[in-house]
């Protein structure tokens, strides 16, 4: 029966980790703008293009 | 052919500007087989394609601003330290924070743009977009690029920073309350494991040591829901009880307070497991519901105050040169120019030879005023056409028309007091259940006195008003959201308790019943031919004048000519040639007509200096205005005020019951006291206006709103935002807010009856923490639900939600701030 001591203490300190990534997670501002992040995850990040004067790299295609 | 759609120009029709997306018809240009409607998109377009940056174009078709008006800001005025301070968050020798407010910010392809910021301003390591907020955070290195570079850089690519007085002034606040999110954390936390370890109690495992451990980790896990989560409520009865009224808090706190004390003493005196997951729950869904009823719209601004307008800095002489200077070093004797459309931040004495000054912004009154040399100009208007010179006279901020900023309704605080409903209700609520206690405690004092004081805790416990306390945050909050989404936006839930004890509404003319700028223009004389009305347009086209620009709208069936010569006269009217015919367009004097001692709202035609005819301007009121007018009479005292004269009377009076006031020529001032006037005579008012010459009233008002078809445009001291499209559904919009109290009254219906099974229990003495851990939680639950579905049907029921769905107008940086 001891050891249900010892796995509660676990979970609390799981379960306190869990929260304290909650807190820094608001005091880094992730909860402030809860918008742009949903568009700027749609970008898809482009090979360097070499030539500035065509558009080979159209999105669409 | 280039492969993306945004580069495929419709041959056949008529070409759009692959920047703007609007028609070329004023102009085109062309550059690299792409369509431009003027100089100032294909310099965007050449900047962003020279630094590899097209893939602007492909993320939303033509996502430009136009950039037809185009007048380059001088921001000299950020290389002065002292500006620098207060517009910057952080520096150091190689890092500076900067935010900036960007009002063309409109899509996805504005923020892709402008987090790659770098590429385009070497220098800057980093720039973030806040989208709902439109704003920018810009991280630079001072020693390769300035602050100036950066805001000329963005207002190049089209996308102006916004720097206006106000910011100058304003602390810079964290965005977000943050408190809320770390309160739902750490009580979150604890009720999870509160849960968890109440496991062995819910399966009726008793006399186990472990079972004892358990609730004193409970108890400790239950102290910081008491100390940080439900602080603001046991705060908010302490400050209710001071000052001598019961609101809902009181009976919540009482709640969480029989709570702790009678688990604290069934814990350390083991007997019993206690009830601190009914306490942690408690908080828990309390806090949603506070969550959910603080939705703030973060586009919005409900607070601007004039300072907001004028701009950070101007044209001054100084040393026979025209330098810009930050306004707040401006001082009497300096030496101004205030240019086309610009505000006029301080009063002064014309130099200039004429000017034409707009008041609208302060007084309402339409009708720009004609100034000569030597005369006062009283900041607030906005000068229409060439530039002008002042020599100011008065500090900024002391002028005589923004006096009106100094009353008390705007230096008092408005009552912000929450919810008068739920407080009347609490009051009630908490004499009904400490009578109730006290009754079962006298029942069972004289036969066991361990028994009486479980029962008086139970009573206290199950009485909590906890479903009571969801009710309003609920119902009302989705109240808010559902108006929201028709462009209806409420500062807070407060507003609505307002809204539904009103009883007199309030109407501004100009702008509230007509629309702004448009006009209904009638030519009185004999009828204009063909070629003339392209004479009339041509001359009328090229002038900046607003009524010029209503004329060039109103005649645009007919093409226009290239003018041969054009002058224009400010106060008098444009003079052009056209087909070797001279036109002149003006007042009466400037076209040789006699002043009939009409009003003015009239334009006047002349070719080769004979009278021709007269343009009658008449306000256009909003479609179906009588209607609506019509609708709220039935419920409502109405009432009008006008800062216009009262040529429409007769018009307006019509519309009007005939016990309403009908008030003209009335200054904000005037508005302002008759607003108090009327709640002197405990009137409880809703004011309704558009623009700044309304601020006193609206903030006077219980609810001040304002109805606009932009929504950075002219907010101040409102309580609601309606775009102008409402209009007609206003009586319809007031009438479901006022059937939500009725939902509200259902949900108390229902709370009452899971209190009266509660303490059926608890003045037995029989309530187990089990029964009360269940109940808690259903109550709360279906108090929710019952309280979104409820606010969602009446919306559907009453057909709301077939409302069109209006657009906003996108602001034109240029004539926001300049």
């Amino acid at each position: 029966m001891g050891v249900i001591f010892v796995l509660i203490g676990i979970s609390l300190i799981v379960a306190g980790g869990f929260l304290f990534a909650f807190i820094w997670a608001v005091r880094s501002g992730q909860y402030d703008d809860d918008y742009t992040p949903s568009v700027r995850i749609l970008w898809d990040d482009k090979k360097p293009d070499n030539s500035s004067t065509t558009n080979t790299d159209s999105p669409n295609s | 052919m280039k492969e993306s759609p945004a580069f495929i120009s419709v041959s056949d029709r008529k070409p759009t500007c692959a920047h703007c997306g609007e028609p070329c018809d004023t102009g085109h240009f062309v550059h690299q087989d792409l369509d431009f409607c003027c100089e100032g998109c294909q310099w965007v377009y050449q900047i962003l394609h020279d630094n590899n940056l097209q893939e602007y174009y492909h993320i939303q078709q033509t996502p430009g601003v136009n950039q037809r008006v185009r007048e380059l800001t001088d921001y000299s005025f950020l290389d002065d330290p002292e500006i620098q301070q207060k517009i910057i968050d952080y520096a150091s020798v190689h890092l500076v924070k900067v935010t900036f407010h960007l009002p063309a910010i409109h899509c996805a392809s504005c923020i892709w743009l402008l987090e790659h910021l770098y590429k385009l301003v070497p220098g800057v390591s980093r720039s973030q977009v806040d989208f709902l907020r439109k704003k920018v955070s810009i991280h630079f290195d001072p020693t390769q690029v300035t602050l100036r570079r950066i805001a000329e850089m963005l207002e190049h690519i089209g996308y102006a920073p916004a720097l206006n007085m106000g910011q100058l002034e304003e602390k810079h606040m964290p965005v977000v309350p943050r408190k809320l999110y770390y309160q739902l954390g750490v009580v979150g936390f604890c009720f999870g494991n509160i849960m968890l370890l109440s496991f062995p109690e819910y399966l009726g495992i008793q006399g186990d040591r472990a079972a004892y451990w358990f609730n004193y980790l409970n108890w400790i896990l239950g102290l910081p829901v008491l100390i940080y989560g439900a602080q603001d409520y046991l705060k908010s009865a302490w400050h209710g009880l001071k000052n001598g009224g019961l609101n809902m808090d009181v009976p919540i706190t009482l709640g969480i307070i029989a709570l702790f004390v009678r688990s604290t003493i069934d814990i350390f005196g083991q007997f019993g497991s206690g009830f601190m997951d009914s306490l942690a729950g408690l908080v828990f869904f309390l806090l949603i519901g506070k969550w959910f009823q603080q939705k703030t719209f973060h586009h919005l601004s409900f607070d601007r105050d004039y300072k907001s307008y004028f701009p950070i800095a101007i044209s001054v002489l100084q040393d026979e040169k025209w330098v810009t200077m930050p306004l707040s070093k401006v001082t009497p004797g300096h030496r101004i120019q205030i240019r086309n459309n610009q505000l006029i931040p301080a009063d002064g004495i014309l130099i200039s030879r004429a000017a034409q000054i707009d008041y609208s912004f302060v007084t309402g009154e339409s009708d720009p005023i004609f100034k000569r040399t030597g005369d006062t100009i009283y900041a607030g208007g906005k000068q229409i056409g060439t530039p002008i010179e002042l020599q100011v006279t008065k500090a900024v901020g002391q002028s005589y028309l923004l006096q009106l900023w100094e009353d008390r309704a705007f230096t008092q605080k408005k009552e912000t007091r929450d919810h008068r409903l739920a407080d009347q209700i609490g009051t009630y609520f908490t004499l009904a259940i400490l009578s109730i206690a006290l009754i079962t405690f006298i029942y069972w004092v004289g036969r066991d006195l361990s028994t009486a004081l479980l029962t008086i805790t139970s009573v206290l416990i199950i009485a909590c008003p906890c479903a009571l306390a969801l009710a309003i945050p609920f119902t009302y909050g989705n109240v808010m959201r559902l108006l929201a989404d028709k462009n209806m936006y409420l500062r807070s839930t407060r507003i609505i308790e307002e809204i539904q004890r009103l009883n007199h509404i309030v109407f501004d003319k100009t702008g509230t019943l007509t629309a702004v700028n448009q006009y209904h223009i009638i030519f009185q004389g004999m009828p204009l031919t063909e070629r003339e009305s392209r004479i009339i347009r041509s001359a009328a086209h090229a002038s900046t004048h607003p009524l010029s620009q209503q004329l060039d709208h109103y005649l645009q069936a007919h093409p226009v000519f290239t003018l041969d010569a054009f002058a224009e006269v400010p106060g008098q009217g444009v003079q052009a040639t056209v087909e070797g015919i001279e036109v002149r367009i003006g007042s009466a004097v400037w076209t040789g007509a006699k002043d009939t001692g009409q009003q003015r709202q009239t334009v006047h035609v002349a070719f080769d200096g004979i009278h021709r005819g007269t343009f009658v301007y008449e306000s256009r009121y909003r479609s179906s205005w009588r209607k609506t007018i019509g609708a709220l009479a039935k419920n409502y005292e109405l009432s009008l005020l006008s800062g216009d004269q009262d040529r429409e009377m007769k018009r307006i009076r019509s519309a009007f019951p005939a016990t309403s006031n009908l008030l003209f020529n009335q200054k904000p001032k005037d508005k302002l006291e008759y607003i108090r006037t009327l709640q002197a005579a405990e009137q409880r008012v809703m004011m309704i206006g558009d623009g700044i010459n309304d601020a006193g009233a609206l903030q006077a008002s219980e609810v001040g709103m304002v109805i606009t078809e932009d929504i950075n445009n002219f907010t101040p001291a409102s309580d609601a935002i309606i775009h102008n499209g409402l209009f007609p559904y206003l009586p319809k919009l007031i009438q479901y807010i006022r059937n939500s109290r009725k939902v509200v009254f259902g949900a108390y219906f229902l709370a009452l009856a899971y209190n009266v099974v509660g303490l059926s229990f608890a003045v037995r003495g029989v309530l187990s923490p089990l029964v009360a851990a269940l109940l808690m939680p259903i109550s709360s639950v279906t108090m929710v639900l019952y309280g979104l579905a409820a606010s969602t049907l009446l919306f559907r029921v009453m057909k709301l939600n077939d409302l069109p769905q209006a657009e906003w107008v996108q602001t034109k940086v240029d004539d926001l701030y300049q």
